[in-house]
């Protein structure tokens, strides 16, 4: 029960970071029908940026945090506005090919950058773990699940009780008539994929110290968030949080009674059984878009 | 019509920017160097990549090789095995490389293998543990690394030493991994050792709790670790977080200590790492003189003092290779696969001198370097009397 309750731990700890990726990911997919492949990038952006301002600039580490989400939410309007409204009327395919580019010239910018050797980021928290009875976690890892856990729920508060949110909301039910109602269309898309990317920014500045920062470590992360989003169904919220946190539990419960060898194969398992199942998802709704 | 001229102008002008250097390379010996230089082992590669061209500048400040220089071909492999193979297919059909030194990763000199035997060219393999590698009956390949049985039997007496009870194993799912799990497993049985749980994890693997969180469950005295540096310090860092406690050996030659007392810190106190190079401690190698030059050579270029683990063996790739060329006489490739044979000199690790392995007839060659086991203590790395 002891070895049961710490992987529980563990996936909980790894799942609020999945969703955190997911939610991100499935905004931009929802709203703006974009498949953004360059996401793990903006979490690659995110840790790089929390580095620089915590071991060259000095800063303290809450704040350093906040200047990497600063940093997701520029470069993701730049993106946007850059790359991916002149092709507003281009098709999926297109778009999808701009975003593999985008994927790749981060990541080499990012490998030219600050070179391939790994960084660690300080961080302030003590290193020796809390003992919560039979279990035990990084005081690091509590803050960032604390953190995830705002984060979701300010994120879905801006969503459903915002004048924002309710713009962002209509574009996405259906953009034609958001419009003729007045809706920005085009603002709500910088907006919507300027803070897609900031969630990332913010999950890959909040797992930096955790983990090592290095150019490739998107990847996985993009990985990752593809899967929570398939999994809770594509455009959908609530979703993306329940399918971080259950493909976070599985992974993990998955590594410890099954086969570690087969980690990440148990992910990818439930996802085809969900997808089986209920194709649109777990949790489609007649919300959804497509 | 705009589009068209632009088009054409850039042909033209990229055609007439290569021109020059096509020119320029002509009269030196190229050398093909496959590297993971993107990727999650990328830092390594970049290291080794760093240390070969050292050994290119060493060879052609002595006048280079049959009177001409020396000239190194880098490919990046991507970390990726399929992408090795497509490297050492263009270095050998383009840029007509007479020998190659590579791939890193056991898996992607693995993949590249088959393209040696097929257009006939010799490769230098300087990291790749896996035993497979000289054991396929591929007469191209010379490994100058140790294999993990090499590493295991090397230091059977220091493992039986370290008084190791019971053991747990985790490592890297690739070929390497899955073959240093074997052959530590046999020596460790040898030493009256019991197994416990062996645990793989994917080489992008960030979080390893579950592992770890199982490997506790044991209550083994040790736990046996071969990955790449990443890796460690992660499963250092985590396995404190988890209140593991145990005597921590890493296998493989690639763990910098230096680099994990940087990012481990405390967690990596009392570890032990299996090395082949001791940047710390030159004079330990058969030629120190030699050890010590490579690193004041490595610092005085200001590069990482963490990368010298790695970039050692870049060098004595390049030594290998001169070597190989001067007894050929000849940069072609059958002339240095039957040179590399007679190649006998001392590298920066220490002797280099390939013996046979492999089914009769088709075998590799392999050399048998010097191995070394190093413990960090009180945030040093230490020589460990045992």
């Amino acid at each position: 029960l002891e070895e049961f309750l710490q992987h529980l731990l563990n996936g909980l700890v790894l799942g609020g970071t999945y969703a955190l990726l997911g939610i991100g990911l499935t905004l931009i997919f929802g709203l703006m029908n974009v498949v953004n492949f360059a996401h793990g990038e903006f979490y690659t952006l995110g840790a790089y940026v929390t580095f620089a301002a915590l071991a060259i600039a000095g800063l303290n580490f809450v704040l350093a945090v906040m200047v990497a989400i600063a940093a997701g939410v520029v470069v993701g309007a730049v993106a946007e506005r850059v790359l991916l409204r002149p092709l507003r009327q281009a098709s999926i395919d297109t778009v999808m090919l701009v975003m593999i580019g985008l994927w790749i010239a981060m990541q080499n910018a990012e490998l030219l950058g600050w070179g391939g050797v790994a960084k660690s980021i300080p961080h302030p928290f003590p290193t020796a773990p809390v003992v919560l009875g039979p279990v035990s976690v990084a005081p690091i890892r509590l803050f960032v699940l604390g953190t995830v856990l705002a984060l979701i729920v300010g994120s879905h508060l801006l969503i459903h009780r915002t004048r924002l949110g309710t713009a962002m909301r209509a574009t996405f039910q259906d953009r034609e008539t958001a419009a003729l109602m007045g809706v920005d269309i085009g603002g709500v898309h910088t907006f919507t994929f300027a803070f897609g990317s900031a969630l990332a920014a913010a999950a890959g500045a909040l797992l930096g110290p955790i983990f090592l920062v290095y150019p490739s470590m998107g990847d996985l992360a993009s990985l990752k968030a593809f899967s929570v989003v398939i999994l809770g169904g594509l455009g959908n919220f609530a979703g993306a949080t329940l399918g971080g946190l259950i493909l976070g539990i599985a992974e993990e419960m998955g590594a410890g009674y099954v086969s570690s060898g087969y980690r990440d194969a148990v992910g990818f398992v439930i996802i085809i059984l969900v997808l089986l199942f209920r194709p649109s998802g777990l949790f489609a709704r007649a919300e959804r878009v497509g | 019509m705009s589009r068209v001229i632009v088009a054409i102008a850039s042909v033209v002008i990229a055609a007439v920017a290569f021109v020059p250097l096509l020119t320029a390379q002509e009269g030196t010996i190229k050398i093909g160097l496959i590297q993971p230089l993107s990727g999650p082992v990328a830092a390594s590669g970049n290291f080794v990549r760093m240390g070969a061209e050292i050994g290119r500048d060493w060879v052609n400040a002595r006048g280079g090789v049959l009177g001409r220089k020396i000239e190194l071909v880098i490919e990046d492999n991507k970390s990726d095995p399929k992408e090795a193979a497509s490297a050492a297919e263009k270095l050998i059909t383009r840029d007509k490389v007479p020998v190659i030194i590579g791939a890193w990763g056991s898996s992607m000199t693995l993949a590249a293998m088959p393209k040696l035997e097929e257009y006939g060219v010799p490769m230098v393999v300087e990291t790749s543990s896996a035993a497979s590698i000289t054991r396929r009956g591929n007469p191209w390949v010379f490994r100058i690394s140790p294999p993990s049985e090499m590493e295991a039997i090397g230091l059977e007496s220091k493992l039986k030493a370290l008084g190791i009870k019971s053991y747990d194993f985790l490592a890297v799912n690739t070929d390497w991994g899955r073959g240093a799990v074997g052959a530590f497993g046999e020596i460790l049985k040898k030493t009256g050792a019991s197994q416990g749980a062996v645990e793989f994890m994917d080489q992008a693997a960030t979080d390893l709790t579950a592992q770890l969180t199982k490997i506790k469950g044991t209550g083994a005295d040790t736990l046996m670790v071969t990955t790449s540096v990443e890796q460690i310090t992660l499963l250092l860092k985590q396995a404190q977080e988890l209140r593991l406690n145990r005597r921590i050996v890493t296998t493989g030659g690639s763990s910098s200590p230096s680099q994990l007392i940087k990012h481990a810190g405390a967690a990596a106190e009392g570890s032990y790492h299996v090395l082949v190079f001791l940047p710390w401690f030159p004079e330990a190698h058969p030629d120190g003189k030699q050890a010590k030059a490579f690193v004041d050579d490595w610092n005085k270029r200001g590069l990482n003092f963490d990368g010298l683990t790695e970039g050692f063996r870049g060098v004595d790739a390049v030594s290998t290779v001169a070597e190989a060329i001067k007894i050929a006489g000849k940069a072609e490739p059958k002339a240095i696969q039957q040179a590399l044979w007679q190649v006998n000199i001392m590298g920066v690790n220490g002797p280099i001198r390939f013996e046979k392995d492999g089914p009769a007839g088709k075998e590799s060659g392999q050399n048998k370097p010097s191995i070394f086991l190093v413990q960090i203590k009180d945030g040093k790395v230490t020589l460990p009397k045992l």
